[in-house]
């Protein structure tokens, strides 16, 4: 503040505004503001320019209007009839269906190879070498094709699983794997599931609790409780009996050969199957870099430590490697979350009806609002990737607050 | 037996005897390493099935691979007549007859060396940059490279490109000058504007009026006719080599105090990493133009190019600003009480540090670039997967499948791979010198 | 070295690579060079061979109309579009036509703004099923998995034809033939369906084609023809007359290893005579040379030598004329009259 009374108003002159270093970062920030904004200026006043002299104002009424196109997997209710609005929201729901299981997948693939190879077995390790040196130094669409083309070469028909055919069904008859995807029995809800649902939440919940309350005799009083078997025993139990006291209010609709296809049950189809898989396997080998990479950043000292106070090699990884390998892992974990989501737009490859594929793809190439759809689809991606964000640096945040 | 007095010495050593035949060599190694538990041991069988499992599926196909055909049905009558009927066999004779299409697209025959001493010289031209041992001098020749690059692979007149490069010249020289004489702001946008306003309206005149004097100049290859690993390669690192200046001030952007170049910088970072590659390549192909003075019309590879450029500069400026946060404190501060203004400091003691500890990162981001330039195949042009429709579009070559993509796999994996060891021997360094 | 397209990189100047003004046959001219819109890859219609030399049925029309301006077949940049790029690609200026088989449809001729300046192709969707399923009808396919190949009308055609006939389908949407075609043949899908020139040109690939059936029912329409931007009729014109100078030299057995003969003198029949420009002045109202049609007829022969040659029955290919026989054959190639 004395600065102020040090310099009076009056002296102001126009060159301070360049030499004078209370000023000059006002002046540059104006005019970066000042360019950018004539820069988006322009390239408004061009597009409106060019699309006027072609004819096409941006209009985004087709959303409205008749899709026509029929779409192979859609989680909410649509056919031929249903708009292109609804016709992209079955992408933006299969988009992120994909995301999601793409998620678990790799997060289980990478850390399961991250692990494995430091493994001292010399097979396993090298083997876990070769995949994810394969899989990091081939791009992803290459791996798509690839797997989509395997994954169809390899497995059965329909056709197969008639009487006298090559292949038949898992599990008693229940699941079927073909190369138009799995096949997999439906359940089927009655009155009376309700409650058997309600059950498995409150005792998802119980298990839960349990599972703090084990962690807080473990730091409390050292008391090491059974983790496992009690917390499925919970799980598992009250389920059980609700479900054979209610009389079975949930039967299965297993899958059949009828026709070209099999019928009934749920089906996972091929494009999905293929576009997740590859998409586990190639993010899970980036994962398993980072699992790796978090768990060499922890120091030998650590482990000896533990192990000098006499914790078992199992005990070791869990209650002293892990926590503080995940502080390493999780920040670059969620940026390659990050990236699966945006790569699943390569479902173009595979046909996989993604978002890209219906609103940036059919509807695009039907009604021709390249400007539109592209708009629209930038904006959902940001969306997800923004949220993701958000998510990442409150973690991290949370993080940082326990450093010691 | 009869002198129950007499202990026992030994006098001599016995000679020490071998391990029990479980505790030493093979049986022992393959024993610790891979039965040692019984967790172990399941996963090593389960490993070499797996391994059995691929080699016995591929083995018979490449063995049986026919490499000397012209058409797909001519190697199918040349493995029924040697092989049998039906066997599994690849037709890699499609790699020999269009190999040169798959790693220089359609650029004419006579002018194949140039791609190559191009990728050649871009390699000799970043080794001052990347190992520190090579006397800094040679830093001038990696300024100078970028040009030549351009010249080798488009060709045409040496004055075009040389009047080109005299911009930036005259642009350094005026920045010098300005900033002597009146700061930096005025010499920074005065030397953007004359560098400009030379490009727009001398650099052409000059040029022609150069070669008319002196004609030096190779065939003129259009873009169009960049195709195969030249076309990932030209867009992955020119994208790269693009984008680092933009990435680096986007990074102390990012970083900066001044609170709308921060939040503008943020912004534009986020919204560029916030959307798939290929819909920002959609952009470029399908509404980029809309966005250009009415009239005006960019060569779809040029429009590819500045996506990627700003795709990449984001994933730059992240790696950078990691490196900038990276650096101990003590450093700025070390710089400010030097009385260094900032872009002294940035310049001489902060960038030179944090550019050194981004170097893996900007090299990974180079791989992760060079994989995704694939995704052109999308937007219609000629990357080693587009060729493969092409070249299946043939009717020699209609119906082949695998080959070409194996053969393009492992073209990626090795350029892919060897820059992964690079990057990596980079790091082990910079723990070294760290410690 | 007068433009270097790229060298624009550093100049502003320099980037500008050719405006699309009011009058597209000025463009063309100015540039040296007509730049033409074909497929990344359809086999028979365009594809670059091993030199990286364009060649197709979709080409020999670029390579017609460029002869027709320039008197060189040769003076043609293929622009490989894909199935979203093209429209765009077209109505930016960055290609001065479009042979890329496009379906004739109103909005495309009317709402995107383009003028389709006739018909080269006449197609229609069709279903190819392998011979063991027993299948004779696209009727009974109640059920059945569909390979599709998308960008195009065909999803839409497929949608209302099963719709129509109130049967079951599940669509297996596929990005590129190869794929489909991938795809079909390891039974991943029980039909495949696109335009029924695609088909016969996929089966003709097969290891056994005897093996697979086209079903007869043809669902849809597709009129396949070059097109331009609308509003420069002139340069329309010049794209339209040039391939109806195609037919009609079919028509009247002007070929390309008779044309150089036929032009050398007025022969008896004037419409030859007016075709060729050695009477009348046509070439002059469309404002190209007298020769023009000469040209573009020797380029790549006649419309049925190009379909001979590309797509026909000698070819792998194997595509009868069929629908586009001419109108004297019982097919719909009709040229309207040169005078």
């Amino acid at each position: 503040m004395t600065t102020l009374t040090d310099t009076p108003k009056a002296s102001f002159r126009l060159s301070m505004l360049i030499y004078d270093t209370r000023y000059r970062s006002l002046t540059i920030q104006v005019t970066t503001l000042g360019m950018v904004c004539l820069g988006i200026f322009w390239l408004g006043y061009n597009a409106s320019v060019n699309l006027a002299k072609l004819g096409l104002q941006p209009n985004f009424s087709f959303l409205s209007s008749r899709a026509g196109y029929d779409i192979s997997q859609s989680l909410i209710e649509y056919d031929s009839s249903f708009t292109h609005g609804r016709a992209a929201l079955v992408g933006i729901v299969n988009t992120l269906l994909v995301a999601v299981l793409g998620c678990v997948a790799a997060t289980l693939i990478g850390v399961v190879a991250g692990v494995l190879r430091l493994s001292k077995n010399w097979v396993v390790s090298r083997l876990m070498a070769v995949y994810v040196e394969g899989f990091r130094n081939v791009p992803l669409l290459l791996w798509i094709i690839l797997i989509y083309a395997v994954m169809t070469e390899s497995t059965p028909q329909p056709r197969d699983f008639r009487e006298g055919g090559a292949a038949s069904m898992l599990l008693d008859g229940s699941v079927a794997i073909t190369n138009r995807g799995v096949y997999i029995p439906k359940p089927v809800f009655e009155s009376g599931s309700m409650a058997v649902i309600a059950v498995l939440v409150l005792s998802f919940i119980g298990a839960l609790l349990y599972r703090r309350y084990a962690r807080k005799m473990l730091f409390t009083q050292g008391r090491l409780l059974p983790m496992v078997w009690p917390a499925l025993a919970i799980l598992i139990v009250p389920t059980l009996v609700a479900f054979f006291a209610l009389g079975g209010p949930i039967s299965l609709n297993y899958p059949e050969l009828g026709g070209f296809n099999f019928a009934g049950g749920i089906q996972i189809s091929n494009p999905l199957m293929a576009l997740w898989v590859a998409l586990s396997l190639y993010t899970g080998a980036f994962i398993a870099e980072i699992v790796r990479a978090g768990i060499m950043a922890i120091s030998k000292g650590q482990t000896e430590a533990a192990y000098s106070l006499g914790l078992r090699p199992g005990r070791t990884m869990n209650l002293v490697i892990l926590p503080q390998a995940m502080r390493v892992i999780i920040p670059p974990l969620i940026s390659q979350f990050l990236n699966l989501t945006k790569n699943s737009s390569l479902a173009i490859a595979v046909g996989y009806p993604d978002v890209r594929a219906t609103l940036g793809g059919i509807t695009l190439n039907q009604t021709g609002r390249a400007l539109e759809c592209m708009l629209l689809i930038g904006l959902f991606y940001l969306a997800i990737s923004l949220a993701i964000s958000l998510v990442m640096n409150f973690y991290n945040n949370r993080m940082q607050m326990k450093e010691r | 037996m009869s002198d129950k007095n007499v202990s026992f010495v030994r006098t001599k050593m016995l000679p020490q005897s071998e391990p029990p035949i479980g505790q030493r060599g093979v049986v022992k190694w393959i024993r610790e390493n891979l039965f040692s538990s019984w967790l172990n041991a399941i996963l090593t069988l389960v490993s070499i099935w797996l391994v059995w499992f691929v080699v016995s599926h591929l083995t018979p196909w490449f063995a049986n691979s026919v490499w000397a055909a012209e058409s797909l049905s001519q190697c199918r009558e040349i493995r029924d007549a040697t092989i049998g009927n039906g066997v599994p066999s690849a037709c890699f004779a499609v790699i020999t007859d269009r190999w040169q299409q798959l790693l220089f697209g359609f650029y004419p025959n006579t002018e194949y060396w140039r791609p190559v001493l191009a990728l050649v010289l871009f390699v000799v031209g970043i080794l001052p940059a990347l190992f520190t041992a090579i006397p800094r001098k040679f830093l001038i020749g990696t300024a100078v490279t970028p040009f030549v690059l351009f010249w080798l692979l488009w060709g045409g007149s040496v004055w075009t490109t040389a009047a080109g490069a005299l911009g930036f010249v005259i642009g350094y020289y005026a920045f010098k000058l300005l900033t002597d004489r009146a700061g930096l702001i005025v010499g920074v946008g005065g030397a953007v504007g004359i560098s400009f306003a030379y490009w727009l309206f001398a650099a052409g005149p000059l040029g022609d009026a150069l070669h008319s004097i002196l004609p030096i100049g190779i065939q003129y290859v259009e873009s169009k006719n960049f195709g195969g690993f030249t076309l990932s390669v030209v867009i992955g690192v020119s994208g790269i080599i693009l984008s680092l200046p933009l990435g680096i001030l986007l990074a102390l952007g990012r970083k900066s105090d001044m609170f709308i170049v921060n939040k503008l910088s943020t912004g534009f970072i986020e919204v560029i990493r916030g959307v798939p590659l290929i819909v920002w390549l959609f952009t470029a192909s399908l509404i980029l133009n809309y966005f250009l003075p009415p009239g005006t019309n960019f060569d779809l590879m040029l429009r590819v190019i500045i996506m990627v450029t700003l795709f990449s500069a984001a994933y730059i400026a992240e790696v950078v600003r990691g490196g900038l946060a990276a650096l101990p404190k003590g450093q700025y501060e070390a710089a400010d009480s030097l009385g260094l203004d900032y872009w002294k400091s940035m310049r001489l003691i902060i960038l030179p540090q944090a550019l050194k500890i981004s170097i893996p990162g900007i090299v990974n981001t180079f791989i992760g670039l060079f994989k995704d330039t694939t995704l052109v195949v999308f937007i219609g042009l000629f990357d080693p997967i587009g060729l493969t429709n092409a070249i299946r579009a043939s009717t020699n070559w209609n119906g082949i499948y695998w080959e070409l993509y194996v053969f393009i796999g492992l073209m990626f994996f090795v350029f892919c791979y060897s820059m992964g060891r690079y990057s990596l021997y980079l790091e082990k360094k910079l723990q070294r010198e760290h410690r | 070295m007068k433009k270097t397209v790229l060298f624009g990189a550093l100049t502003v100047a320099g980037l500008v690579a050719g405006a699309a003004s009011a009058a597209t046959l000025d463009d063309v001219k100015a540039r040296g060079k007509l730049n033409c819109g074909v497929t990344t890859g359809l086999a028979g219609f365009a594809a670059p061979d091993a030199n990286g030399v364009w060649e197709g049925f979709d080409v020999a029309v670029c390579r017609a109309v460029a002869a027709a301006v320039f008197g060189d077949p040769t003076a043609v940049e293929f622009v490989p579009t894909t199935g979203e790029t093209r429209f765009t690609a077209l109505a930016s200026g960055e290609i001065d036509m479009l042979a890329r088989n496009t379906t004739w449809t109103f909005s495309r001729d009317t709402d995107l703004g383009f003028d389709f300046v006739g018909v080269n192709y006449y197609d229609g969707q069709g279903f190819m099923v392998p011979k063991s399923l027993g299948v004779s009808s696209a009727k009974d396919l109640d059920g059945a998995t569909v390979c599709i190949q998308t960008g195009t009308t065909t999803e839409l055609n497929l949608a209302d034809f099963f719709r129509a006939n109130n049967i079951s389908y599940q669509p297996v949407p596929i990005q590129t033939n190869a794929e489909a075609q991938q795809q079909y043949l390891a039974g991943a899908c029980d039909v495949y369906t696109t335009d029924a020139s695609g088909l016969a040109a996929t089966r003709a690939t097969f290891e056994a084609p005897g093996d697979h059936v086209l079903l007869p029912e043809i669902i849809s329409k597709e009129p396949l023809g070059p097109l331009v931007r609308h509003g420069d009729n002139d340069w329309g014109d010049i794209v339209r007359w040039t391939f109806n100078a195609l037919v009609t030299a079919e028509e009247l057995g002007v070929t390309s290893a008779n044309v150089a003969e036929l032009a050398a003198a007025p022969t008896n029949n004037p419409e030859v005579n007016r075709l060729l420009g050695t009477e009348g002045e046509l070439g002059a109202m469309i404002g190209l040379d007298a020769t023009w049609a000469v040209a573009a007829i020797s380029a790549s022969g006649n419309y049925g030598e190009i379909f001979e040659k590309n797509i026909g029955e000698n070819t792998p290919i194997g595509l009868a004329r069929g629908l586009n026989a001419l109108w004297t054959d019982g097919g719909l190639i009709y040229s309207p009259p040169f005078r």
